[in-house]
């Protein structure tokens, strides 16, 4: 039998707000434990808490750039449970009038098919604090995080693969990014994945018992457990052995998922409406007043990189994929006449680096104007383009100017024709098979003539004047 | 009755409260009673009243997104029972 997968997804973003959600705590990320924190977000009585605006304006404007209808009248309410993260033993979040709802995110599979992945709901809520269990004898916890105002974005059960998951997952991070209301930094905490999974025989409508995965530190992570989980529920399924509704945590290590034992009414949540919070009445008017301010979508950008700098479609796609990536393509276009050679170095280059040493855009120290000053050194023929790559790597990893770089390691372009022809004369001299190839008509043979000048002047030869002499040599 | 004994325990248990037999008794029957009070607004047609939200007839009640200092962790944390390398210090949980 042929089986499917039902996915579902739950991302917890947090917002760029400078305070928390009910206090004028800031949010900023680190700090000293127990240095964020007022009697309000530690829930001390007496107390009450005041909703942030910003917090409504990003999480609209969030479902506005998700596709979502935005709910006229909202409310929050009281969701009840014992833990010592959460001071005030319940979380202040929304029950059954979410402030958006109904949206949709548009993936595009690897064989090009687009899909639309429905999007439940969104609802502001605050996080959590954080604790340590390093002690033996007892856990230790950091309040700092209680408060900070997040968005929950949960999709409709509407992936079939862990490839979409994925793919959903990029799409919304990228969305959520170019909208600034989350710098969704993984490593950070600010943006958290929780997935549902469950199989069922091709073909059926029925869903198939559900497991929901925890512990999921990046995209892949969550690509893989699925991959994992998948595999592992249908071979139960196939065995006769019924799946047991629970809740597993990845084991990323080790490669596998494993169950969490949890306490049975830890989901008997008995919600009701938070009584220190009036309703939030979002009017047309706000509401087109956010839609205003909501910066240039992916998709326009693209379309606009591809008309604006005649770049081809493919890397406008990748270079809009991730908003950072975009503003240093459009800031080093402002310094520098050929935008194609920019997007050449960023698809080249630039992702390959990233890939290698697994850094984030925001991470790269390279300025545009420093990008441009290597371009510039290239055409003026300062360096030569295989040397321009040693320079790049090195602006890279350390945010040097290529000016400086090349001064420092002494890679300047060899111009000097006395100098080349020397080196001309000694190549023909040392690769007797390659001159008397090309004597018989063999042009590839002075290409590989030219590579041994590279190689002898480690990269830094003037391609064409080698060309040149060698020519010139050869016909004596 | 309108609530089991069984839940009641359940509920209790939900809020960390513990009884004795007679107490769960008098609980019982004393929630019961509350119960069949509130029962009595089901005698009324409701289906053209809007749900309340909240009591008080007022929305949008904001604060400005900006930051005021905390509080000092001294304060903070001078009445955590136990307290440790500035983190408040409470029984291991284990996952
Ligand atoms: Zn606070």
């Amino acid at each position: 039998m042929n089986y499917e997968a039902v996915i579902g997804l739950e991302v917890h973003a947090e917002l760029l707000t400078k305070t928390k959600i009910f206090c004028s705590c800031t949010t900023e990320f680190g700090g000293e434990p127990n240095t964020h924190v007022c009697p309000v977000c530690l829930g001390l009585p007496g107390t009450l808490p005041v909703l942030n605006k910003k917090v409504v304006e990003y999480a609209v404007k969030a479902g506005l750039a998700l596709n979502c209808e935005i709910s006229k009248f909202s409310k929050m309410d009281r969701k009840n449970y014992f833990y010592p993260d959460l001071p005030k033993a319940y979380q202040i979040s929304q029950y059954d009038l979410p402030l958006c709802k109904n949206g949709y995110v548009e993936i595009e599979t690897s064989d090009g098919v687009k899909k639309k992945i429905g999007l439940t709901r969104i609802h502001i809520e605050e996080d959590a604090g954080k604790l340590m269990h390093e002690n033996i004898d007892g856990s230790l916890v950091d309040y700092n995080r209680t408060g900070v105002p997040l968005i929950e974005i949960v999709s409709e059960p509407d992936m079939r693969t862990p490839e979409e998951a994925y793919l959903y997952l990029t799409k919304l991070k990228s969305v959520l990014e170019y909208s600034e209301v989350s710098d969704c930094k993984m490593q950070e905490g600010s943006l958290r994945v929780d997935t549902n999974v469950s199989v069922r025989p091709v073909g059926s409508n029925e869903f198939g018992t559900k497991i929901e995965l925890k512990n999921l530190n990046s995209f892949k992570a969550v690509q893989r457990a699925l991959e994992y989980e998948i595999k592992r529920q249908i071979k139960l399924i196939e065995n006769g052995e019924k799946i047991v509704q629970e809740t597993r945590r990845w084991n990323e290590q080790k490669g596998v998922t494993e169950s969490m034992r949890s306490k049975e009414e830890a989901h008997d949540y008995r919600y009701f409406p938070e009584p220190d919070l009036v309703p939030i009445i979002v009017s047309d008017e706000w509401k087109e007043e956010i839609r205003k301010s909501l910066p240039e979508m992916p998709e326009h950008k693209k379309e606009r990189f591809v008309s604006q700098y005649g770049i081809p479609e493919y890397d406008a796609s990748i270079i809009t994929s991730s908003k950072p990536l975009a503003d240093f393509f459009e800031k080093c276009a402002l310094e520098y006449s050929s935008a194609k050679t920019i997007s050449n170095w960023i698809m080249g280059e630039m992702m390959r680096l990233l890939k290698d040493t697994g850094k984030e855009i925001d991470e790269v120290p390279i300025k545009p104007h420093q990008m441009a000053s290597l371009l510039n050194l290239i055409d003026n023929g300062t360096i030569t383009g295989s040397i321009a790559k040693t320079v790049f790597e090195e602006m890279f990893m350390t945010g040097k100017n290529p000016d400086d770089i090349v001064e420092e390691k002494g890679l300047k372009q060899l111009s000097n024709e006395d100098e080349l022809r020397e080196i001309a004369v000694k190549v023909i001299k040392d690769n007797p098979k390659s001159v008397e190839d090309y004597k018989n008509g063999k042009e590839k043979a002075l290409g590989f003539l030219v590579g041994q000048m590279m190689k002898a002047t480690k990269g830094k030869a003037n391609p064409q004047l080698a060309n040149k002499l060698l020519r010139e040599e050869l016909s004596k | 009755m309108s609530i089991t004994k069984d839940e009641v325990i359940h509920v209790a248990k939900l809020a960390r409260l513990k009884f004795t037999d007679e107490e769960l008794e008098m609980y019982s029957h004393q929630l019961d009673n509350i119960i069949k009070y509130v029962d009595k607004l089901n005698e009324l047609n409701t289906d053209d009243v809007e749900p309340t939200a909240h009591i008080v007839p007022i929305s949008n009640v904001f604060r400005e997104d900006e930051v005021m200092p905390s509080m000092d962790r001294e304060k903070i944390l001078m009445n955590a029972k136990e307290k440790e390398d500035g983190c408040f210090k409470v029984p291991k949980i284990i996952e």
